[in-house]
């Protein structure tokens, strides 16, 4: 439903302030232009993309992925303290967060939301601190190998697509940190 | 430094493709199998990319989209934030396809390499779709008091861009 207000006010905001700027025939190039670019720009990405998930598809398979998250298990104890005794949710959480940095995007969200699911038993409705937490790591995009980014910087003729990574990895862990400090602080005062 | 990064995806695939081998696991079906998915993903967003894209062209061509980056432009500058950037800042924590395409576009506008280019790809690479990601996890644990997650989620969105803006900077120098 958001989406079908969104769409409807930008087409709205596009028409009428075209007609008010005199632009009116430029939109109406811009619509069927837009939609050409929709495909083009699908279809541009779409090698680099389903290499990528080739790719990814072996990593889980030879078990790359649960190696990963065995090593983040300490760490994310500390980050969810109610439930660091709980093995299904650390099972659960650990997983998400190596499928997140992974960039396996598929299997990060069943196993972030079986995390959320018993978490919230016998909450009665309020998100715990743990939950909380759970999703503005999700909000936050942790990803080490931004492929999707990378493949339409290299659609578009960029000399290193991947030139970007230190930067991208730079403003995700502040991001990150920023989140979750901002969620340490507010899970005092916010009850 | 610079090749570094050029030969990371390529040494990614041969260790992970060497490691599956030793492991005994069928590198060629697992690559096929998961280029079949992609396949599958990448198709899926077509149809919202057209959509949006169109709903983009239409309002950058209306001149709207100027008129709002000239309201916000000099809080953007202030921050450091390339006022060009705005059609993204709004959309990304709503929609993801949406934020590709007037990623995408900004990339092609600018130049993938350029300022604006980079920083357009560094806030898609290192932010999420907030509100479409807390809706999902909410609904699935069936919560309905949120308490502080929204604003927390939405002070990291602001940390991530403001920090893409500042890490390009930083990393590529300031043209």
């Amino acid at each position: 439903m958001a989406m079908s207000v969104i769409w409807t006010v930008m087409v709205g905001a596009a028409v009428l302030c075209g007609l008010a700027t005199g632009n009116g025939p430029a939109v109406a190039k811009g619509a069927l232009d837009g939609a050409a670019a929709g495909v083009e720009l699908c279809l541009s990405t779409m090698g680099v993309m389903c290499l990528w998930t080739g790719v990814m598809e072996v990593m889980r398979r030879c078990g790359i992925a649960d190696a990963l998250s065995r090593l983040l298990r300490p760490v994310l104890r500390r980050l969810y303290p109610g439930y660091a005794q709980d093995q299904r949710v650390m099972d659960a959480v650990s997983a998400n967060l190596s499928a997140n940095l992974l960039g396996l995007g598929n299997a990060a969200t069943p196993l972030g939301l079986e995390a959320a699911r018993r978490m919230a038993e016998g909450s009665g409705g309020t998100a715990s601190d743990g939950l909380c937490m759970l999703v503005v790591c999700n909000t936050a995009s942790l990803q080490l190998i931004p492929t999707t980014v990378a493949s339409v910087r290299a659609a578009a003729g960029s000399a290193a697509p991947f030139d970007i990574l230190p930067a991208v990895w730079l403003a995700s862990v502040i991001s990150v940190t920023v989140g979750i400090t901002a969620a340490r602080l507010l899970s005092k005062v916010w009850r | 430094m610079e090749l570094f990064f050029t030969m990371l995806v390529p040494c990614v695939m041969l260790a992970v493709a060497v490691t599956a081998l030793l492991r005994r696991v069928d590198v060629w079906g697992a690559v096929t199998d998961g280029a079949r998915m992609g396949l599958k993903v990448s198709l899926s967003i077509m149809p919202p990319l057209i959509g949006l894209l169109t709903a983009v062209y239409m309002l950058r061509a209306s001149g709207a989209l100027d008129l709002l980056r000239d309201v916000l432009s000099p809080a953007l500058t202030a921050v450091g934030i390339p006022p060009e950037t705005v059609s993204l800042l709004l959309v990304r924590p709503v929609s993801g396809s949406a934020a590709l395409g007037v990623g995408a576009e900004l990339i092609r506008t600018y130049g993938p390499d350029s300022l604006i280019g980079r920083t357009a790809a560094v806030m898609l690479g290192s932010t999420e779709t907030t509100f479409y990601t807390i809706a999902v996890y909410f609904g699935a644990a069936k919560i309905a008091r949120t308490r502080y997650a929204v604003p927390a989620a939405l002070c990291a969105d602001a940390a991530g861009f403001l920090a893409a803006a500042w890490a390009v900077r930083l990393i590529f120098g300031g043209n």
